[in-house]
């Protein structure tokens, strides 16, 4: 028999068959409601909690399925880390592609224009 | 303290560049996931353009989105997550030391799970998109509202989709070799981490579904008049 | 206080038995799961493109000496800029040092037996040179003429050249980088000796570990990214095609987020190597190690919030403009930190002048060249007027030959010896060593001028008034050549004639100068205890503090 003292905390733990089964079922639920909102009329509401249960599904499954709940510090780490880059890519993109139509100088600025340039 | 000593103590399926059975399983873990973390990278790419597109183009992407087959994305949502269960219980079956048979069990249940996640896509919905007339650079017959932009929609659903659908592909490879690493007495409750490892990278391809559905098929609802 | 080796029974000594030949035959290296004859391979690899890489350059300035180009048609001198950059960037400057000197050296300074993943690390050597052949059969049957940046929607739409084979090799290099920063990670992570906490490491392990994750956390994404042009270069359609309301810009953010950061994949190693050198032949502790250490991570992360910079001049808006000019000038600090250290660890050293210290003193300088020249691009307003200029070109060449190669090179003399077992020349190294400085700069300044003064890069002609320094840069080109021709000679005649180099010709710290030279295959007889920090040199004049 495994050496606890040699282990790291997921593998010496064994996940009930019960909490699988949960997850599994919440899993279930939440696909449920997420096609059975798309058919409500929610406006711009629709994908917020489309997007919120895709979260929370996608939660369970790391802490439960793929043991993160009981895992090191470092596999956490690492997870976070993968998405915060991931979200660096998507901001800092983002902040050319949707901002291409933004007014160069903003309304209120245009009287501060000739201050400045009298500066030089 | 050579390691000859060590050795006998071993059991199969340790490495010798590792000095400890732990240290091997720690590093195998950390590997997937920092595997993982490129595949996120790797989906992201395109996670970013559809982010970035469905900001500019709203209303091409809600025309195309509805000609996608809501029953058949939600109906795979389920098998996968589904299968997800049958990974979990496989890893589990073999972490109590329960028999290969149940092991192999569940390991093709999850593989029937995921042949069925390909082979509704590829009858129900890719199939059907075909006839239809709506893959692009395949056979392209769209003739409604916002053809440009559904055209660009198109693209995203079967460059995600199908990318998505290549991750299941390698997954029942991967399945496959267990079963028959499995079939073959290669883990015991003391070394299965092929199979958690496997798993792992399994969970990884349910959850890009997991959001796939709702960013490709829901996109502005699906009530009378969206 | 030295680093406690238990009994050093030099059993493979008296048999004289080492990793090069413990196994003979072909099958023994191609299958081969040690990291030491991995790192060999790659070593053999990548010379090879670079000298592929280095004949399109040769070309191309041999055309340069005359304003209406001395030698090509303009089609073909776009696909020698193009093969000389891709070969360069993606199959020469990434793998050099992590997959040569990193392959080989990183258990060695942990203490570890090998990698995390030996069969994962031979793998990674195969999809290389699987890449690496598909981008040179692509080359060689008529090239393509896109530059090394592939901008749709000329790449995706217009050009009629082997865009879709390249790309498909750099992909596949690609996950070779990505195995190998993963391996390294693991490596790091889980196989320190005994005693080995991370701020014991060489600081060439700490940039090791930094280059791993931008190869971990941005190569997927140009993956994704060639992947994405191939297929819209096989659909006609696809996400970057304005017909469908497609973004070519978007092409540019999604290369660019790997590209810029892999700048620093191809920078933060030779950085490594610097901080191995110069505290050896000055034979003394480096100056702030914490700050260096950390430094390295902070160029990986800022590394990957500049990309846009690449960008400034392309259409993007101007709100992202500003957000990336000032991200890049942060980008710069840590970078400077490293060098200001280095200099302070300089300072009143017992400083020798072998030819790895040459070539690490060249670093020295010509990196600050070009990093601050890099300041002038990250400005906004000088960088609308110096983009697609010689200046971009003498910028980046300062950074990666005067930087990178030169540290590559440093590294591989430092390291030789325990790689090979001999001792090279080293009057022959230190006159390659100058014969590279002297050509290097006579190449590469004028094209700062040039560049200032207006001539565009990637033309195969130019206004007539510019011939001088065009001739002078080619002049300096052809020493160059020379300068890099010369260690391949000496460096290969030292296997079969060179000195028996011993454990530790260089008196150098770390445990691989602990081992014999050539190591064992298993490294280390016994897997060593760690009880005092690095670099532990006697202080200046021999006092130990």
């Amino acid at each position: 028999m495994s050496d606890h003292s040699e282990q790291s905390g997921h593998v010496g733990h064994v996940v009930p068959i019960s909490t699988y089964v949960l997850v599994f079922l919440a899993l279930m639920v939440g696909t449920g409601l997420t096609t059975w909102v798309a058919y409500i009329d929610l406006g711009r509401w629709n994908t917020v909690v489309a997007l919120t249960i895709a979260v929370l599904k996608m939660t369970l499954v790391i802490l439960f399925f793929m043991h993160v709940k009981y895992a090191t510090g470092l596999t956490r780490i690492v997870i976070l880390a993968g998405f915060f880059w991931l979200g660096i890519m998507i901001t800092l993109s983002c902040s050319d592609e949707l901002t291409r139509n933004w007014e160069i100088v903003p309304k209120g600025w245009n009287m501060i224009i000739p201050f400045v340039s009298r500066l030089w | 303290m050579s390691d000859l000593a060590a050795h006998g103590a071993h059991p199969p399926g340790f490495a010798h560049q590792f000095e400890t059975v732990a240290q091997q399983r720690e590093a195998g873990q950390l590997g997937m996931w920092v595997f993982l973390v490129t595949e996120i990278l790797f989906f992201g790419g395109m996670f970013t353009s559809y982010i970035i597109y469905r900001s500019l183009h709203l209303e091409s992407f809600i025309t195309g989105s509805h000609l996608l087959k809501v029953q058949f994305g939600a109906t795979n949502t389920a098998v996968l997550i589904f299968s997800s269960l049958t990974m979990a219980l496989a890893i589990r079956s073999a972490q109590t030391g329960k028999s290969k048979g149940q092991t192999i069990m569940w390991l093709i249940l999850t593989m029937i799970l995921g042949a069925a996640f390909i082979g509704i896509k590829l009858r129900y919905e890719w199939y059907a998109d075909y006839v239809e007339g709506i893959i692009p650079g395949v056979n392209w017959a769209y003739g409604g509202a916002h053809a440009p932009g559904v055209k660009m929609f198109m693209c995203f659903y079967f460059f995600m989709t199908g990318l998505h659908a290549l991750h299941m592909v390698v997954g029942l490879g991967i399945l496959t070799v267990l079963v028959i690493m499995t079939a073959r007495n290669r883990f015991s409750s003391e070394y299965y981490s092929p199979l958690e490892i496997s798993g792992l990278y399994w969970h990884f391809v349910d959850i890009v579904w997991i959001f796939l559905f709702p960013l490709l098929y829901l996109i502005g609802g699906r009530y009378p008049g969206s | 206080m030295s680093t406690a080796i238990a009994d050093l029974h030099d059993s493979s000594a008296e048999s004289g038995v080492n990793y090069l030949n413990a196994n003979y035959g072909i099958k023994s290296w191609l299958l081969t799961f040690d990291h030491k004859r991995i790192g060999l391979l790659y070593l053999v690899s990548i010379t090879i493109m670079f000298i592929v890489g280095g004949m399109a350059a040769v070309l191309m300035r041999l055309h340069l000496v005359e304003p209406q180009g001395a030698l090509f048609e303009p089609e073909t001198y776009n696909k020698l800029f193009s093969t000389h950059g891709i070969i360069m960037v993606f199959f020469f400057l990434v793998p050099s040092i992590p997959a040569t000197l990193g392959n080989f050296l990183i258990p060695l300074m942990i203490g570890a037996r090998d990698v995390a993943f030996p069969k994962l690390n031979l793998l990674s050597w195969y999809i290389f040179i699987t890449g690496a052949a598909l981008a040179l059969y692509a080359t060689l049957s008529g090239g393509v003429d896109t530059g090394w940046t592939f901008y749709p929607p000329y790449s995706a739409a217009y050009s009629h050249t082997n865009v879709t084979i390249v790309a498909l090799g750099v992909f596949i290099a690609g996950f070779s980088s990505i195995l190998t920063g993963l391996n390294f990670i693991v490596t790091i992570h889980k196989m320190r000796a005994p005693g080995m906490t991370w701020f014991r490491l060489p600081l060439f392990i700490w940039a090791m570990y930094a280059t791993s994750l931008i190869f971990v956390l941005g190569t997927p994404v140009i993956a994704i990214t060639l992947f994405l042009l191939g297929l819209e270069r096989i659909l006609h359609v696809g996400i970057f095609d304005p017909a469908v309301g497609g973004d070519p810009l978007l092409f540019q953010h999604l290369f660019w987020f790997y590209s810029h950061p892999a700048v620093y994949i191809m920078i933060l190693p030779g950085m490594g190597v610097m901080s191995e050198i110069i505290t050896c032949f000055s034979r003394k502790r480096v100056f702030g190690y914490e700050f260096v250490a950390l430094a390295s991570i902070a160029i990986a992360v800022l590394g990957f919030l500049v990309w846009a910079h690449h960008m400034f001049v392309a259409g993007m808006s101007i709100y992202a403009g500003l957000v990336f000019s000032v991200l890049s000038f942060l980008v710069a600090i840590p970078s400077a930190v490293k060098v200001f250290n280095w200099t302070a660890t300089l300072y009143k050293g017992s400083i020798s002048y072998e030819a790895p210290m040459l070539y690490a003193l060249g670093f020295i300088g010509l990196f600050t060249i070009g990093g601050l020249t890099g300041l002038f691009l990250a400005s906004l307003a000088t960088d609308v007027h110096l983009n697609g200029t010689y200046f971009i070109v003498a910028h980046f060449h300062y950074v990666m030959v005067g930087g990178a190669v030169m540290a590559f090179m440093g590294g591989i003399h430092f390291w030789w010896p325990k790689i090979t077992g001999r001792l090279y020349p080293d009057y022959w190294a230190r006159i390659a060593a100058a014969i590279v400085f002297v050509g290097f700069n006579l190449t590469f300044f004028p094209q700062f001028i040039l560049g200032y003064a207006g001539m565009p890069r990637r033309y195969a002609i130019y206004p007539a008034e510019f011939q001088v320094l065009n001739v002078m840069s080619s002049a300096g080109a052809s020493i160059l050549g020379v300068g890099y021709l010369i260690p391949l000679i000496y460096l290969t005649w030292s296997m079969r004639y060179g000195k028996p180099a011993g454990r530790n010709p260089w008196g150098a710290k770390g445990l691989e100068w602990t081992t014999l030279s050539p190591p064992p295959t298993e490294n280390f007889e016994e897997i060593p205890i760690v009880t005092e920090d690095a670099y532990e040199y006697p202080v200046a004049g021999g006092n130990r503090v």
